[in-house]
């Protein structure tokens, strides 16, 4: 494990840094703490900071950069053989893209052989240099590997074999280069902050000037990942609609995505959009006047006793997996529905699972969140609103109804603007309660489907990310992300316009 | 309209407003208020003074019984207002807050616009028929609040933007638009500048024409200028009640003579 070992060895150069750094401090300042600029303990941490973070920020680089490298030089041994000859136009886009995905598979498979190997040498079943020998004709490489139990999914080939044996060298050599660089930035470092633990130097200013740039870092990587993940998303989106006519999909009132039909199967985004918005509907219709009236009650009315007891009560509904909530749909809530509204009732409900089954239980599952945050919005209007209405001679309620609730306005609609997005991205709950075929209807009690599940069902299984059927999930995802975006957005605007600043 | 003569103005004997009997306030255990025994004159302003924590915001909030908010507050004894006990059962608080209103330390405006603002208790207590007649109230009330000329053109700006005199005219404006007969005045002044002080102090002298005025003040100068009667507490207890230059001349109580000249507080 020579990746552990480097980290060790710089930690220890930490720790030792932070006591000769403090100790050089002090003996500077003749053993008198405050002759010192700053206390002793900052020029410890000024040396630690100055060795780990380089050391750090180096070795994640220098890593990245190491697998970029080695994958791009190994690539070129994995031959791309697939003929393109006398292929023209879409055909010719379709087989390179073909080759290309053939081609990242062969890599996945080079990288899994390289790890076996690596395996097998650190378990002492084989030596480095039988590891770089081996060829196919001599040695079942396979069975080798299987032995040992590594996971092999392909058949080897060798231009696999000799790329995986080829990167495990080049990984080996740019190993020990990178355990010498990042030693000898670490002890560059070492040295340079030792020697500047004088009993004049600002080492409270340099430490906290180094926590500032850690924070900002940490923030950089918050956002970078945000965007990253928005960038995924939006390059496949392109891809799909590069196969696929857009109108078709944005004003598409059927979908019946069918393996392998290529561009001509209904991939209309209409019918899982409508049911998305009904059950959320129906969900924020349950659970804001519940969630409201019961953060009121609890923080206007209840005495502390019953609310000791009813608000971490309601706060238990906000732990449980929204999958025990599928359950109850499916097994509990569906059935009784079907009761009265199916076949033997009023007979306008086919199934148990219905928009109205799953909007019902995500109604329940949302008034915890409702409720508990309204409750903390309620709480944080000030005590001199109040006072200011009884003094007026208000009743109790007239003061929440027109001081209290229109003070904490923006904070409740925020609450229920949370609400709705989780609402709108409830993925399986809605598999289990509200069935898997996208219809556009208006009856509650038929089963509909939403875009988290359709997503969840076009990515399942064999995967052929060229398909439109399956690429669709990225449009989708994209989709949704814009809809809880714009609902932000919304509830932003509604928010600042009828705020109530106190 | 016409102007209240002046001569009216100054009548020092008037009718007795409020009066308390042995009124003894606990928090929880603590006793706070100790055998307070006080006669609140009509169009009088009566000023509470004494040191921190010597009960006279305590007595003050127990004149509209804003105490009951407060859960462990416990008031025995009696409080008449017009000769009815108010600590009574058949008594509703809300119905006595309406006219024992209250103007608090702290600016407290809604948040909301200023004629909101100003209209809260006109509508709560139903006091008008029309929207002409609600205008109508509200204007009177800024007069009264002496506001109307600077708001009258902005009367739908929030009230939270405005300065903080003026926010405190407004909490007077907008107790004197539920037409109370006394207003009681917890430290008004103490969040406003000199100048906004000094308004503050005009309009308190105004309202004396009409209400019962109650203030709650730490400064003896202002107490000495807008009060005709002052009562000085210490430690729980009413030492000494009396008209205002006596107190600020000839005090009977040596504790009382102290705490003006600044021996004690």
């Amino acid at each position: 494990m020579p990746g552990l070992w480097l980290v060790l060895i710089v930690l220890a150069l930490a720790i030792a840094g932070y006591v000769i750094g403090r100790q050089r401090a002090l003996q500077s300042g003749g053993g008198n703490s405050r002759a010192l600029h700053s206390l002793p303990r900052f020029y410890g941490w000024n040396v630690a900071i100055k060795v780990l973070l380089p050391a750090f920020i180096w070795l994640a680089v220098w890593s990245l950069v190491q697998t970029i490298i080695v994958e791009k030089t190994v690539s070129g041994i994995i031959p791309k053989e697939e003929i393109t000859i006398g292929l023209e136009g879409e055909d010719l886009d379709l087989a390179l893209k073909v080759i290309d995905a053939n081609h990242s598979l062969r890599m996945a498979e080079m990288r899994r052989t390289a790890e076996g190997l690596n395996y097998l040498i650190a378990a002492d079943l084989l030596t480095e240099d039988e590891a770089q020998n081996l060829t196919l004709d001599k040695v079942d490489v396979e069975k080798l590997l299987k032995d040992a139990g590594q996971v092999v999914t392909g058949e080897i080939i060798a231009p696999v074999l000799k790329a995986s044996q080829r990167k495990l060298a080049l990984d080996k050599r740019a190993d020990i280069m990178k355990s010498i660089f990042i030693i000898g930035v670490a002890l560059a470092f070492f040295i340079y902050s030792v020697l500047q633990s004088h009993k004049d130097y600002r080492a409270r200013n340099s430490v906290e000037f180094m926590i500032l740039g850690l924070l900002v870092l940490m923030a950089c990587i918050a956002i970078l990942t945000t965007v990253g993940i928005v960038l995924s998303l939006a390059f496949n989106t392109v891809e799909f609609f590069s196969i696929y006519n857009w109108t078709d999909y944005l004003f598409g009132t059927t979908w019946s995505p069918r393996s392998g039909a290529g561009t001509h199967q209904p991939l209309g985004l209409l019918p899982l959009l409508w049911g998305t918005l009904y059950i959320s509907i129906i969900a924020l219709v349950v659970a804001v006047p519940i969630g409201l009236f019961a953060a009121i009650y609890l923080a206007e009315y209840a005495s502390p006793r019953v609310r000791g007891f009813v608000k971490p009560a309601l706060e238990v509904l906000a732990g449980i997996p929204s999958i025990v909530y599928g359950l109850f749909a499916l097994i509990t809530v569906g059935p009784m529905l079907l009761d009265i509204f199916g076949n033997s009732g009023i007979g306008i409900m086919p199934g148990a699972r219905s928009v109205m089954t799953a909007g019902l239980v995500m109604g329940i599952m949302l008034i915890p969140f409702v409720s508990s945050l309204s409750d903390d919005i309620i709480n944080a209007v000030p005590q001199y609103l109040r006072d200011g209405s009884y003094g007026l001679g208000a009743t109790h309620s007239e003061t929440i109804k027109q001081v209290i609730l229109p003070a904490a306005l923006p904070g409740i609609v925020g609450a229920i603007i949370l609400a709705a997005s989780r609402a709108i991205g409830e993925t399986m709950l809605v598999v289990f309660g509200a069935g898997a075929a996208g219809k556009l209807s208006g009856n509650p009690f038929e089963a509909m489907t939403t875009v988290t599940a359709k997503i969840v069902s076009q990515l399942t299984g064999d995967a052929d990310f060229t398909q439109p059927e399956v690429l669709v999930a990225y449009a989708l995802g994209t989709t949704l992300f814009i809809l809880t975006l714009a609902l932000n957005f919304i509830a932003q605007r509604i928010v600042n316009k009828y705020r109530e600043q106190y | 309209m016409y102007d209240v003569p002046n001569t009216e103005r100054d009548t020092t004997v008037n009718d007795i407003k409020i009066s308390a009997n042995k009124v003894q306030v606990y928090y929880g255990e603590k006793q706070a208020i100790k055998d307070v025994d006080c006669e609140i004159q009509d169009k009088t302003v009566t000023a509470f003074i004494g040191p921190s924590g010597c009960g006279k915001s305590t007595f003050l909030r127990c004149l509209n019984r804003m105490n009951d908010t407060i859960s462990v507050c416990r008031v025995e004894g009696s409080i008449n207002l017009d000769g009815e006990d108010i600590y009574d059962k058949r008594v509703d608080p809300v119905q006595l807050r309406a006219k024992v209103g209250m103007v608090f330390q702290k600016p407290n405006p809604f948040p909301k616009s200023i004629y909101d603002n100003v209209a809260y208790g006109p509508r709560i207590h139903g006091l008008f028929k029309t929207k002409a007649e609600l205008d109508d109230i509200v204007e009177k009330a800024l007069r009264r609040g002496a506001l109307w000329e600077e708001v009258k053109d902005r009367l739908g700006d929030p009230a939270t933007g405005m300065s903080g005199g003026q926010q405190q005219r407004l909490c007077i404006a907008r107790a004197v638009a539920t037409e109370p007969e006394v207003l009681l005045m917890d430290e008004p002044c103490s969040a406003l500048d000199p100048i906004a002080t000094a308004q503050v102090e005009e309009l308190i002298d105004e309202l004396r024409s009409n209400y019962s005025v109650v203030i709650v003040t730490h400064s003896m100068q202002q107490a000495a200028r807008v009060s005709q009667k002052t009562a000085f507490f210490h430690l729980g207890n009413l030492v000494e009640f009396d008209d205002t230059s006596k107190i600020f001349t000839n005090p009977e109580d040596p504790r009382t003579e102290s705490y003006i000249t600044g021996r004690i507080g």
